[in-house]
């Protein structure tokens, strides 16, 4: 356990230091800037249409992190002194999922309210919003860190983590973006299955990616 | 009691066969010194012992933490020398004063607060040597610990070789350098 949140403080320490955590807080915060633009300053049709803009814009910001997530640590052996030192794949994967959705998460969470107004939400639109991100981002974060250990040993991945991760990302996009309690609740149980599944793909991809 | 055994362990890389039927075991206090040509294997031997690749035949036999200093350093680049190998140090169940005494033992004593991404090479290569003494690990697997070192370093690492084996510690080394210390040898 110990050994855990030693982890998850690292890569937590790592994802601020380099400043690339605030990329997709800068990123989501840029749509919905650009979106009111594109549309027209039309505030039923923003309103309207802008809880879906905001949760295309998080998935998009979701991607911009996933390739350091796992790669660097292989390179630079860190993944090998892990693995030496008894630490089981599944857990390191699981400590990496963790500290990858405190770093992107709670800040989409965040910088939700000022795009919100940006894009003329009522409190009710934003409220759904943030329970909407605060169940779906962990399935996000889950989708990315799979997607990053797969990808571990190629290089030059950008484009391959978004053809892979945006497909598997769709029935966040639908549940997380459609009214009603219902979708929260499919919303919710879609992340459960990502996040639950998510260290045992990414463990498994890191043990093959080994040999 | 720390021990390493290989049993007619056998490496197949690539669609190559490196090696076969190799066997070796060390008690405590002895250590071996793996020579050979580049790409002969010894990297990959050592990787075997480690756990870290899964030999194509045979088993290995470890009663023992591991230390491994191979030629990635696996040291955070923004954080200090100091804050990277305590990290490691906290995973092995190791306390401050430990590092301290590693970076001292391998003249690191003064670069404690310099980021690992100003290090030099040699610089590197003694933190990587210091994490294998600060880890208390009985087991000490060191790919080429000698490349890059100068005369002075490479003595401070045959004296704290030499005080692993006194000690009861097993050591595996691969090198193309001598090590400054009496150690059987293989040659792959």
């Amino acid at each position: 356990m110990n050994s855990f949140l030693a982890l998850v403080r690292r890569d937590l320490g790592h994802a601020f230091a380099h400043g690339g955590a605030w990329l997709p807080l800068i990123f989501y915060l840029l749509v919905a800037t650009l979106f009111p633009f594109a549309i027209g300053p039309d505030a039923a049709l923003l309103g309207k249409v802008g809880g879906g803009a905001l949760w295309t814009a998080a998935l998009l910001a979701a991607l911009l992190p996933v390739e350091r997530l796992v790669r660097p640590d292989i390179l630079s052996g860190v993944m090998d002194q892990l693995a030496i030192r008894g630490q089981s794949d599944e857990g390191i994967a699981a400590a990496k999922l963790v500290a990858h959705w405190l770093s992107f998460g709670p800040l989409l969470m965040l910088a939700t309210v000022p795009a919100a107004a940006l894009l003329n939400l009522d409190g009710a639109t934003l409220m759904r919003l943030e329970i909407g991100l605060l169940l779906g981002t962990p399935g996000l974060a889950a989708l990315g860190l799979a997607v990053a250990a797969l990808t571990a040993s190629l290089r030059g991945t950008g484009a391959l983590i978004g053809l892979i991760m945006l497909p598997l990302a769709v029935p966040l996009l639908i549940f997380g973006a459609s009214p009603g309690a219902g979708a929260l609740k499919l919303l919710a149980a879609t992340s459960l299955l990502f996040v639950a599944g998510a260290p045992f793909v990414a463990g498994a991809a890191l043990r093959a990616g080994r040999s | 009691m720390t021990r390493l055994a290989l049993e007619q362990v056998a490496c197949f890389r690539g669609g190559r066969l490196l090696f076969e039927d190799l066997g070796l075991a060390l008690e405590p206090g002895e250590g071996l010194l793996v020579t050979g040509a580049n790409g002969v294997g010894k990297t990959s031997l050592l990787r075997i012992a480690a756990g870290l690749l899964a030999p194509a035949a045979g088993r290995v036999v470890r009663d023992g933490a591991i230390a491994l200093s191979a030629e990635a350093a696996a040291l955070d680049e923004d954080r200090s020398l100091f804050a990277a190998l305590s990290f490691w140090a906290r995973l092995d169940g190791r306390d401050d004063e430990a590092v301290a005494l590693a970076m001292a033992a391998i003249g690191l004593a003064g670069l404690a607060e310099v980021p690992v991404r100003l290090l030099s090479t040699g610089q590197r290569r003694r933190a990587t040597l210091a994490r294998v003494i600060a880890s208390g690990a009985g087991i000490w697997l060191l790919d080429e610990p000698a490349s890059g070192l100068d005369a002075g370093a490479l003595g401070e690492l045959s004296a704290a070789m030499a005080g692993h084996l006194a000690g009861g510690g097993v050591i595996l080394a691969a090198s193309h350098q001598p090590l400054g210390i009496a150690m059987r040898e293989l040659a792959l």
